[in-house]
């Protein structure tokens, strides 16, 4: 098996003394700040992307699968220990964890969560890289016209498919294809949409329009919102540690909910959180005790928590195989490898080995150092709960800013996180999701490249984006996701597409 | 997503008034595409050496942009969009006060002074003051980030006056 072959060379990159260290700071921060109430994994990654700067490639990258597994794990303490519902994917793990933590039970539901996180963790993670290798050989035969195609599949995906508004959601994607547009084209070196302001030029950084969507759009938000959430943080009493009966009821809604979690992440349309409410009414329909469903259900923590994390791993067969973010997560992660020149897709496993097979055991390593770091360290993460709103936001937006003038440090790229935040807070009001604006941003540009190269190789005749079964495939398949949802809100059943979107913040 | 907004199913029959602040999207779009095509149009030079150039994406975004600006509207005009609470504008003005004063000193006072100021306001914007004492706390905290990013990670942080006595 030459996969574990490759697996085996990278443990021996991720066990390097530096790497381990890298790995260690990465899943500290991403706990630590994932479990700041307010930020989800998107955030998380964004905020921290800047102390990656000055690492070399393989440090940074390590450290960054050690924030995106640590933010994983942070959200869910957030939404066990304090019902924030809305906050992120693991709103559905809140459901049941805070009755949990209210009934004195918080340990053993953080518990099911974190064993559930791992066992979900490893199993998605070598799933990625036991598939990796498979779509790798399959993309490398994929052409320019094909690759248009998926993007325009994931495009669709992520904006229309899910949510509560086909409109709206478009609406968010081509905002974030507009920003795309800004700066040097790439192929002729025009420059287009910017006005004569040199800072344009090299267009819109990705991490300054999340950093600004997220931390400053939802600052605005929470400030300006007269309702004060009734937020009680649930005190952790008694052991942390499951009993036997816990545990009994809690090992095949791990393996379940990685079952459901990892094939949605790993699809090209895994845009949504659709695996964590899979897993929830699955659990539901399964279990000894259905009456405790609503009550605190250790099963409704479990399931929905391991396929919460399967599909965050989920998400990365597509990010590295095929370059294409599914999540807003996803695409600033894209952008990480974009600040050292890589290009994540079927040429970096090709050229570039050691990189991605070393991040892919970090992923492992990550996730088995959260484990041994979370249970122990809850008692700290709780008091993390504990910053007041003031302090809390005050210091978000400090470390947002932080984060922007680190990776330039101009008075403009500081307009621009204060414009996009403003857009931000609006596109809250007014019901849009922000997750398209971010992927539309990343991946605009590379689709106008394959659309154009596409064009180029068939001397500007159109029809050569349908002549491979596979580009028609997928956009049918893109086609389907927009019209699919709208007979079906047209119909009055858009309420459970409302509740399948992520609200990624 | 929450389930307490009330969704247009809940209230059958209730006349909804056309949403002024979702028309002003829609007219704001529409402005956008217009200036994307208007500046497609002009930014002229350029001898595309393939007959799909630099132009043909912008004018297609342009395009899909126009036809989005028209569909809000109806949506609009409908009341169709969800149902918003009432601005609370003072906190917003604390906050965006704080991010311009930071753009604006940072180059002139140094990190720490403009984030220090940025931590004070939006402290201020959710409701904990006084500023006298907000401010030094975080300009300190400041100083104190700048003092680990930019010795301990080499992040280029603008230095300022506190900065260059450490």
């Amino acid at each position: 098996m030459d996969t574990f072959l490759l697996l085996g060379q990278g443990f021996l990159v991720a066990f390097e003394l530096q790497n381990l260290l890298y790995a260690l700071i990465g899943v500290t921060l991403g706990t630590a700040v994932g479990v700041l109430p307010g930020i989800g994994p998107a955030l998380t990654v964004a905020l921290l992307l800047p102390v990656t700067y000055k690492l070399d490639p393989a440090g940074s990258l390590i450290m960054f699968a050690g924030i995106y597994y640590g933010g994983m794990y942070g959200g869910s303490t957030t939404s066990i220990l304090l019902n924030t519902p809305g906050e992120s994917a693991s709103i559905v793990t809140a459901l049941e964890g805070n009755k949990m933590a209210r009934k004195g039970r918080g340990g053993p539901a953080l518990a099911t969560s974190a064993i559930g996180s791992f066992v979900a963790g490893l199993i998605a993670t070598m799933g990625l890289a036991l598939i990796a290798p498979t779509i790798v050989r399959f993309a490398l035969s994929f052409g320019p016209a094909e690759y248009f195609a998926l993007m325009v599949l994931a495009f669709m995906t992520v904006s229309a498919a899910f949510g509560d508004s086909t409109l709206r959601g478009l609406t968010a994607l081509f905002i974030g294809l507009t920003l795309g547009l800004v700066g040097i084209d790439l192929q002729t070196g025009q420059a287009r949409l910017a006005f004569g302001i040199p800072d344009l030029l090299d267009g819109i950084e990705v991490t300054t329009l999340a950093v600004a969507m997220f931390a400053v759009g939802e600052t605005l938000s929470v400030a300006a919102s007269k309702r004060s959430a009734d937020e009680k943080i649930e005190p952790v009493k008694g052991s942390v540690w499951m009993s036997r009966e816990d545990w009994s009821r809690s090992w095949k809604p791990w393996l379940r909910g990685t079952a459901i979690g990892f094939p949605i992440g790993a699809m090209p349309a895994g845009g949504a959180e659709i695996g964590t409410f899979l897993s929830y009414s699955v659990e539901k329909q399964l279990a000894r005790k259905p009456e405790e469903f609503g009550n605190g259900a250790i099963e409704g923590v479990a399931g929905p928590e391991a396929a919460n994390n399967a599909s965050a791993a989920g998400t990365l067969v597509p990010l590295l195989t095929l370059g294409l973010p599914t999540t807003a997560t996803a695409a600033i992660m894209l952008a990480g490898f974009q600040q050292f020149g890589l290009q994540p897709g079927p040429l970096l496993f090709a050229n570039n080995p050691q990189l991605v097979w070393g991040l892919i055991a970090s992923l492992l390593v990550a996730n088995l150092m959260l484990l041994v770091l979370n249970l122990p360290l809850i008692g700290l993460w709780v008091r993390l709960l504990s910053i007041p709103k003031p302090w809390l936001y005050a210091g978000i937006l400090v470390f947002a800013t932080l984060g922007t003038v680190g990776a330039n440090p101009s008075s403009f790229e500081l307009g621009m996180l204060l414009a996009f935040g403003l857009l931000g807070y609006l596109l809250r009001r007014f019901g849009y999701p922000i997750a398209p604006v971010v992927v539309g941003l990343i991946l605009g540009p590379l689709a106008e490249q394959q659309l154009r190269r596409a064009l180029a190789i068939s001397q500007g005749d159109p029809t050569v984006l349908v002549h491979s079964p596979i580009a028609i495939v997928l956009l049918l398949l893109a086609a389907a996701a927009v019209i699919v949802p709208l007979i079906l809100r047209a119909r009055g059943k858009g309420k459970v597409l409302a509740q399948l979107a992520a609200d990624e913040d | 997503m929450s389930d307490t907004r009330p969704s247009e199913a809940d209230r059958p029959g209730q006349e909804r008034r056309p949403d002024m602040g979702a028309l002003a999207i829609a007219a704001g779009l529409a402005i956008i595409s217009v200036v994307i095509a208007w500046n497609t149009a002009t930014m002229g030079g350029v001898a595309s050496y393939s007959r799909v150039g630099p132009t043909a994406f912008p004018y297609a975004i342009a395009a899909v942009l126009f036809v989005l600006a028209i569909w809000t509207a109806v949506e609009a005009w409908r009341g169709d969009f969800p149902e918003r609470e009432a601005d609370n504008i003072p906190p917003i003005l604390w906050i965006v006060g704080g991010l311009a004063a930071q753009m604006l000193l940072l180059k002139v006072a140094g990190f720490s002074i403009a984030t220090g100021l940025l931590f004070a306001l939006t402290a201020r914007g959710f409701g904990r003051g006084p500023l006298w004492k907000t401010v030094p706390i975080g300009i300190v905290i400041s100083l104190a980030i700048w003092f680990i990013f930019s010795r301990g990670l080499q992040l280029s942080l603008p230095a300022g006056p506190l900065e260059n006595l450490l």
